[in-house]
């Protein structure tokens, strides 16, 4: 099963960033390290915003279908670039890891240039994707194999 | 008249100094790490991101080993830190009909679409210690089945609301504002959404022994469990920057749906009502005990008659928040010397009204100086 980012992604140009943005959002450093390491022509990087950490206060709804309330906040972090090609580069995510998240917006940067947009996406979205989907249907598998399968009982005549 | 008194600095940088040796423990045994914690003790981990209301799993974990595994004091140095820092903004609300759900049960419905997930759950166990875990013997992997992924599962209530036999999910006008206790302090009579907020971060074993009271006759509000669901949600939120709601990333939720019966009122037919709890992390003690609770706090706007300590809105509130709670009945450790004089004087007085003898007085005077 394909990652539904990565479907998103296909099917309306116009969420492409968002889901490219959402896969970077759910990388983990270590994936992000290895691919800025690994990047060849490494542009030079202006922090518009040096990535910081702060809250955001998360709702739920009522019912869950109904009027929002404030459930409780999580730690996230954002960070602003500028490649030296005039590109601006934004990323949002869960958690502290400022360098994951300034690279995030590096390669948000990055994806938006044209000529570096496929590189970006094979290289770097397409693993996390794949990473992605993987565990959400092993997950997925194990909890199917905890569905009940309710069987009846027929009563003896006597 | 309020005296000053200084002193105990050195005794108290040497607690501190034994608390740290204390926590640390026996130097041959390895010190835990803050991935242990959050792997192996991962409901402990919850329960602080819940009632710290702050989710961050590396810092709740690091909060359990700070506090030695006691649990409010960890919640309480989340809290402490959560006011460190800035914040950027609110979410769009958790869409919990798309989540990834890892375990899914109704007791009302046995064949809801989607069917009945048990996940990973203690039920059914036998609650035997395992002598086996005392070791660290290999564990082997969940069972898999492979099953077509859903987009989206339909709650329960979402079923019985088709022929109106259950009340819909409420709403308030678009205009109202989204009351926050962080930013407004509390003020009586509160909306439902400012409840739910005070209740997801509530005690839960407060709310735990008012949601037991409630199914024992004081409130009484006839409950089932229409639905417990367990998995992750996305987190979105719109920046100024861009003109998309960005994802975040995921969180693990647990949400509860009490179906409870309603004989109905003025204002409405005879129908099922229903109480909400929604919590960060695993945690469905928690969740249907806030349900049970936001359901009994209800009597007001249902028109039912407030009895039972479990309907009052503000001997709940006030008292469900195990920082606060734990602030002001631990504070009676701090020197209160002058209060107890004060006090001790008085009493003496009110002996010597009486004619009593005096020389008891005298000895516990010389013991309080």
């Amino acid at each position: 099963m394909e990652n539904p980012d990565v479907q998103k992604a296909k099917a309306a140009p116009d969420l492409a960033r968002k889901s490219a943005m959402a896969l970077l959002a759910q990388a983990t450093r270590i994936e992000l390290e290895e691919r800025w390491d690994a990047w060849p022509a490494k542009p030079s990087i202006e922090e518009l915003r040096r990535p910081e950490t702060g809250l955001v206060m998360l709702r739920g709804r009522i019912g869950g279908g109904g009027a929002p309330f404030n459930l409780g906040e999580a730690t996230v972090t954002r960070a602003t670039v500028r490649l030296g090609t005039g590109m601006v580069g934004h990323a949002y995510a869960l958690g502290r890891d400022r360098e994951k998240v300034r690279l995030a917006a590096v390669f948000d940067a990055l994806w938006q240039t044209p000529e570096a947009r496929d590189a970006v996406e094979a290289s770097v979205l397409r693993p996390i994707a794949r990473r992605l989907d993987e565990d959400q249907s092993r997950r997925t598998s194990e909890a199917a194999a905890t569905k009940v399968d309710f069987f009846t009982m027929v009563r003896g005549d006597d | 008249m309020y005296v000053a008194v200084k002193g105990g600095e050195k005794a108290i940088n040497n607690a501190h100094r034994l608390l740290a040796d204390r926590r640390r423990g026996d130097r041959s045994v390895p010190a835990i790490r803050l991935d242990q914690i959050a792997q192996q003790l991962a409901l402990g981990v919850d329960r602080v991101m819940a009632e710290g209301s702050l989710f961050d799993t590396e810092l709740a974990a690091l909060a359990i080993k700070q506090a030695r595994g006691d649990m409010i004091e960890a919640i309480f140095l989340l809290r402490a830190y959560r006011t460190t820092l800035p914040r950027f903004g609110y979410s769009n609300p958790l869409e919990t009909a798309k989540m990834l759900i890892e375990r899914r049960i109704s007791a009302t419905f046995k064949d809801l679409p989607g069917g009945q997930l048990l996940g990973a759950t203690f039920d059914y166990t036998h609650r035997l210690l395992d002598p086996e875990l005392a070791a660290d013997e290999p564990v082997p992997a969940g069972e898999r089945r492979d099953e077509p992924a859903r987009q989206s599962t339909p709650r329960v209530t979402d079923i019985l609301g088709h022929d109106g036999m259950i009340e819909p999910d409420s709403s308030m006008p678009e205009e109202q504002e989204i009351g926050d206790l962080t930013r407004e302090p509390l003020a009586f009579p509160l909306e439902r959404d400012l409840r739910l907020q005070a209740l997801a971060r509530g005690d839960e074993g407060f709310l735990l022994g008012l949601a037991y009271s409630t199914q024992r006759g004081y409130a009484r509000s006839h409950p089932f469990a229409g639905e417990i669901r367990i998995g992750e949600v996305d987190v979105e939120l719109e920046v100024a920057e861009l003109d998309f709601p960005l994802t975040l990333g995921r969180i693990q939720v647990t949400e509860c749906q009490m179906v409870n019966q309603f004989k109905g009122s003025s204002k409405q037919p005879p129908q099922f009502t229903r109480g909400y709890g929604l919590v960060f992390g695993q945690s469905e003690r928690k969740a249907m005990s806030m349900a049970l609770c936001d359901r009994a706090l209800r009597a007001r706007e249902l028109g039912e008659d407030i009895t039972a300590a479990a309907q009052d809105e503000e001997f709940v509130i006030s008292h469900s928040d195990n920082v606060q709670s734990t602030g002001f009945v631990e504070h009676l450790k701090l020197p209160h010397y002058v209060d107890f004089q004060a006090e001790l004087d008085l009493v003496r007085m009110m002996r010597a009204e009486q004619g009593l003898e005096r020389t008891t007085a005298n000895q516990a005077s010389e013991a309080a100086e």
